[in-house]
């Protein structure tokens, strides 16, 4: 009997319970997905880490392109060492492809006892030791399609060295793509003699590793790490981006439990005499709300139950689609298999529930507390709302997000950023029977009597319209706020590549590894091409200042001294120097992660010694979340001995042809060892990627707004219904068809309009604190807010108009039934 | 001024049968009559199809010259907003309008000049001892006080034909003989017709005449 007073009411709106149930589910499949993706994908990381560090007790690193051998011979001499095993680790370029393959070069004898995974099965051991073979990882052979006796490419500064695959590593399939040759062969094969990428460390019995760690004094950009925190650098890497779609999902959940809210508001409003009979025969005040909260948690059940499914698919579909880095482009090679977490599962699930129920306690106290007797009544329905007239709550919310948006970041999160948007929300939507109350009256009035009814049935119930408008509100706030933002960053991220690709064409040795770079004879020969009136060397490699943070990006270009101030996208002031020590510009990222301002010295690792530079300026840099310094070539050169570099920038002679440039290039270094890119190729590229890392927003938005339109119509539609006897009146005394059709889409047009007003001055503040708050504080990125007039508009037009046919169409629906069956029904 | 002759109708459906039968009215200028009937007899439906909400399967209905069964739906809406005044059972005013503006409707879908209305309503609310609660909303009146709200919306507009059905159903003894007064006071004093629908004797006394709707047709 309880089971059908709680399911009946569900089952008698089948349509509108379905929106709710989809509408929690869509937030906790994104949730859960978000989450799974990422898991799997740390955890696949950390995996492979502890796998190739096999049995040791922690792993030394510096830059990305190495350190001097010396530090090996002494970590292997020192007290409390029990075995040292080197590496040098290269992501080779392979002819032909896109991504590389990493080549890891290792001391067979001490790999072999430390690290079995690099270990080749049944190998002839001459085969470790000759220079040219080399060893496949189970996915890498997968992925070449290659195996033993073939032959693999890879390439080596611009030349093309061929290698003998000569077997297959042990089957611990953790490893990813990887490729295992002898450690002095890799150093010859890369031109890094005497330079190691990693020494793994097994401590003799007894020896504390951490108390190990703390009394090891590396040489500067050196780090020591265990190999299971291999994935906390990666998790903190990745850990913006993540929280920022979390935060998404929560607001798709929150538009759910909204969704909930407004629907049982409404849905009781309608049942109050049913609900009132029930207390008329005998049912306490705490069993109605029992049975108005059961029914928010049938919804939540299910909801929960539909997401966390969804989520699972909605996860398989992501990876296959844009990778494990949900299209952010942080897990290069890493196809993990998703690990299902229990606890992620528990919490979606729970917040679903949570959402669910949040929404129907107003409804369902709202509904315990009415006056049986008064509630029997008709024309009652507005005190339904009463307890919805908060103007104060909502007043001290919108202030609070106001004070909220100026606090700082903790621990580099925008947390009160996002409280800030969420108090902003919250209080609109407490204040929306007074907001809407006040633009109602500010509507003029007309000499119209279908308009005149509409907006009079509109003002006398504020409170009814703003729980219509509660929905509508939250979605084109969420997705005017999230318009704003995206293109005033992809504005921004364009008007930047215009600025930072001056040259005609761009030249690139590798655009994935690190294998493949111009040597000193490779930059003259190209110099010595015809057509070409200028041209600039750039040297780009990952330096760690800080072991707890991401390594950065050293930038060395040609001629940065002297044209930086002309050049870079400069953000706020130059600091003047006197020339005692050379000069560093930080990209934005970088100033704020290691908190420099112009002036500042910052100390950067340059072949094992920690040089000062003085800060001259910071620039606008998108391409690099960890933050990169740019420093000029002639510098680099003299402080690290390297004289090579990755990229060039052409400016041709008056009168030569691209293609003529890149022909004479192509012949004198073999197709396929360079890429050439004009800067309109370049801005192309990026801006697509930089749409696909906004696949997921867009994809959300969509969906927001949806929820909203039909959150909207279902509103609409159910007050239209209960309104069936005053239009079946008005049909009596002479209001025709069409009147009655032309009052409820002014009705479902100016609800519509108020919603969107609302909706878009909230989604602007929310924007601005988007842009200026949670985006600065999470990527530390500074941009031009531009507002897409145009889209918005179409926007606007286009949820006008649904909004006013699903008005209409509710009408219709509800005058299905005659206008002479219609007065019968009691009020 | 309303002449329904031979006037069928039956409802489509599963238990399909004749409501009405070949039934016939004369009704005058100015004149006042009940019609009683068992439940069931198809009062109701009569009123309807007098009021053009519904058609007839066969037989004619003519309004102050005017021959329904001729017009579209929106052609018989208008001639109802002009030619008729409706009382119901359970008096349906807008909960969202205040007295006076529920009054007003009829003469707003008439496009009566704004200050017109105004002047018109007061004196109509006066008319039904309602004079001064223009202001108020209908959750704050009683039922018999609904009942007078809903004759002076009746015949604001000075329609030729009121149509009243079981006005006083909803309403104790006392307010019931008060309302039907000020109906009847209202309907002559204007000059208007009215046809009033009730199961009690003692308001279709208050009628100048009281036809019984019977299976086969009036009777009496
Ligand atoms: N829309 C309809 N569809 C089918 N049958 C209907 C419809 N409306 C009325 N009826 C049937 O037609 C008959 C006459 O109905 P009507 O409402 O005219 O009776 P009535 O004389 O007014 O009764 P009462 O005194 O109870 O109001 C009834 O049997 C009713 O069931
Ligand atoms: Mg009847």
């Amino acid at each position: 009997m309880t089971w059908r007073l709680v399911t009946g009411p569900i089952l008698q709106h089948p349509g509108r319970s379905l929106l709710c149930v989809l509408a929690i589910a869509m937030g906790v499949a994104l949730g859960f997905a978000v989450q799974l993706i990422n898991g799997s994908a740390i955890s696949e990381f950390t995996r492979a880490a502890q796998t190739l560090a096999g049995k040791a007790d922690l792993t030394v690193r510096g830059a990305r392109n190495g350190f001097d051998e010396a530090v090996y011979a002494a970590l292997a001499q020192r007290d409390g060492v029990a075995l040292a095993s080197p590496a040098l680790e290269v992501d080779a370029k392979l002819p032909g492809r896109d991504e590389p393959l990493r080549i890891i070069g290792i001391d067979v004898f001490r790999a072999g006892r430390l690290q079995p995974a690099l270990f080749a099965e049944g190998a002839d051991l001459l085969d470790s030791l000759r220079a040219d073979t080399v060893f496949l990882s189970a996915a890498a052979i997968e992925w070449l399609g290659a195996g033993r006796g073939d032959s693999l490419t890879v390439q080596s500064g611009l030349a093309q060295r061929t290698l003998r695959v000569a077997g297959t590593l042990t089957t611990d399939d953790t490893l990813g793509r990887v490729a295992v040759m002898d450690i002095a062969a890799a150093q010859a094969l890369f031109d890094r003699v005497g330079r190691l990428s990693r020494v793994d460390l097994r401590l003799a019995p007894g020896v504390d590793t951490d108390r190990f760690i703390a009394t090891l004094d590396l040489p500067p950009g050196m780090t020591a790490e265990r190999p299971r925190d291999a994935g906390s650098a990666t998790d903190r890497m990745t850990r913006a981006y993540r929280v920022n779609l979390d935060v998404l999902a929560l607001v798709a959940l929150f538009t759910g439990g909204l969704l909930v809210f407004s629907t049982q508001a409404l849905s009781v409003a309608q049942r109050r005499c049913q609900i009132a009979l029930l207390r008329v025969l005998g049912h306490t005040r705490r069993q109605v709300a029992g049975l108005l909260l059961a029914e928010g948690l049938m919804l939540g059940i299910v909801g929960a139950g539909l997401g966390l499914a969804g989520g699972l698919a909605l996860a398989r579909i992501a990876m296959e689609i844009v990778g494990a880095d949900l299209g952010a482009g942080y897990f290069r090679g890493v196809a993990p298999n998703l690990r299902i977490s229990p606890t992620a599962a528990l919490t979606f699930g729970l917040l679903g529930l949570a959402a669910a129920l949040a929404g129907s306690l107003g409804p369902a106290l709202e509904a315990a507390r009415a006056a049986p007797a008064a509630a029997l009544k008709s024309g009652d329905d507005q005190r339904a709302f009463a307890a919805l007239r908060l103007p104060w709550t909502g007043i001290a919310c919108l202030a609070a997000g106001a004070i909220l948006a100026s606090l700082p970041p903790i621990d580099d999160l925008p947390v009160f950023g996002y409280l800030a948007i969420a108090a902003l929300l919250m209080g609109t939507i407490l204040s929306l029977p007074v907001l809407t109350a006040f633009l109602l009256a500010r509507i003029p009035r007309t000499r119209y009597l279908a308009v005149t009814l509409a907006i009079e049935q509109l003002r006398a119930r504020p409170a009814q319209a703003a729980l219509s408008l509660a929905t509508i509100v939250a979605a084109v706030s969420l997705a005017v706020s999230m318009a704003v933002m995206v293109s005033s960053f992809r504005t921004s991220v364009d008007a930047w590549l215009e600025g930072i690709l001056p040259a005609d064409l761009y030249l690139r040795a590798s655009s994935g590894g690190d294998s493949a770079f111009f040597t000193e004879a490779d930059q003259s020969r190209i110099r010595a091409v015809p057509g070409i009136a200028r041209l600039e060397f750039l040297r780009w490699q990952q330096v760690l200042l800080d072991p707890a943070r991401p390594r950065v990006t050293l930038l060395a270009r040609d001629g940065v001294d002297t044209d930086a101030e002309r050049r870079l996208p400069l953000v706020g002031a130059i600091a003047t120097t006197d020339g005692s020590l050379p000069r560093a510009w930080l990209s934005e990222p970088a100033a704020a992660l290691y908190d420099r301002t112009p002036g500042n010295r910052i100390a950067i690792p340059l072949n094992g010694r920690m040089h000062e530079f003085i800060v001259a300026g910071i620039w606008r840099d998108y391409a690099r979340q960890n933050g990169a310094v740019l420093i000029d070539r002639a510098t680099y050169m003299a402080l690290s001995d390297d004289h090579s570099a990755n990229d060039a920038g052409i400016w041709l002679a008056p009168g030569a042809a691209t293609a003529d440039v890149t022909q004479a290039i192509e012949t004198g270094f073999g197709a396929e060892a360079i890429e050439f890119a004009t800067p309109g190729e370049i801005r192309a590229l990026s801006l697509s990627i930089f749409d696909r890392t906004f696949t997921v927003t867009y994809a959300l938005e969509a969906a927001a707004v949806l929820i909203g339109l039909v959150g909207l119509s279902s509103a609409i539609g159910s007050q239209v219904l209960a309104r069936r006897r005053e239009f079946g009146m008005l049909r009596h005394i002479g209001v025709t068809r069409g009147q009655i059709a032309r009052m409820l889409a002014t009705e479902g047009f100016v609800v519509a309009a108020v919603g969107l007003v609302i909706g878009s001055v909230l989604g602007f503040a929310m924007s601005f604190i988007l842009i200026h708050v949670v985006n600065r504080q999470s990527f530390h990125w500074g941009m031009q807010m531009h507002v897409p007039l145009v889209g918005l508009a179409l926007f606007v037009a286009v949820m006008l108009a649904l909004a006013t046919v699903t008005a209409r169409l509710a009408g219709r629906q509800a005058m299905t039934g005659d206008a002479v069956r219609a007065v019968k029904e009691d009020w | 001024m309303l002449s329904v002759r031979h006037l069928s109708k039956s409802y489509p459906g599963p238990r399909s049968r004749d409501v009405l039968h070949d039934v016939s009215l004369e009704l005058g200028a100015g004149e006042y009559v009940a019609i009683m009937g068992e439940s069931g007899v198809g009062k109701s439906t009569l009123l309807n199809l007098i009021a053009g909400l519904d058609a007839p399967d066969s037989g004619s209905i003519e309004l102050g010259g005017t021959a329904l069964a001729g017009l579209d739906d929106d052609a018989r809406t208008r001639l109802r907003r002009e030619k008729i005044g409706f009382v119901f059972q359970a008096f349906h005013v807008l909960p969202y309008l205040d007295i006076a503006r529920n009054v007003e409707l009829p003469l707003a879908l008439l496009d009566v000049p704004p200050m017109d209305r105004q002047r018109r309503v007061a004196t109509m609310l006066d008319a039904v001892g309602l004079g001064g609660r223009g202001g108020s909303l209908p959750r704050e009146l009683s039922g018999g006080e609904l009942q007078r709200v809903a004759i002076a919306r009746a015949l604001i507009h000075e329609p030729a034909l009121v149509l009243a059905d079981e006005p006083t159903g909803n309403l104790d003894p006392d307010n019931a003989a008060q309302v039907l007064e000020l109906l009847r006071e209202c309907v002559k004093t204007r000059g208007a017709a009215a046809i009033l629908v009730t199961h009690s004797d003692r308001a279709a006394a208050t009628a100048d005449r009281v036809l019984r709707l019977t299976a086969a047709g009036f009777t009496g």
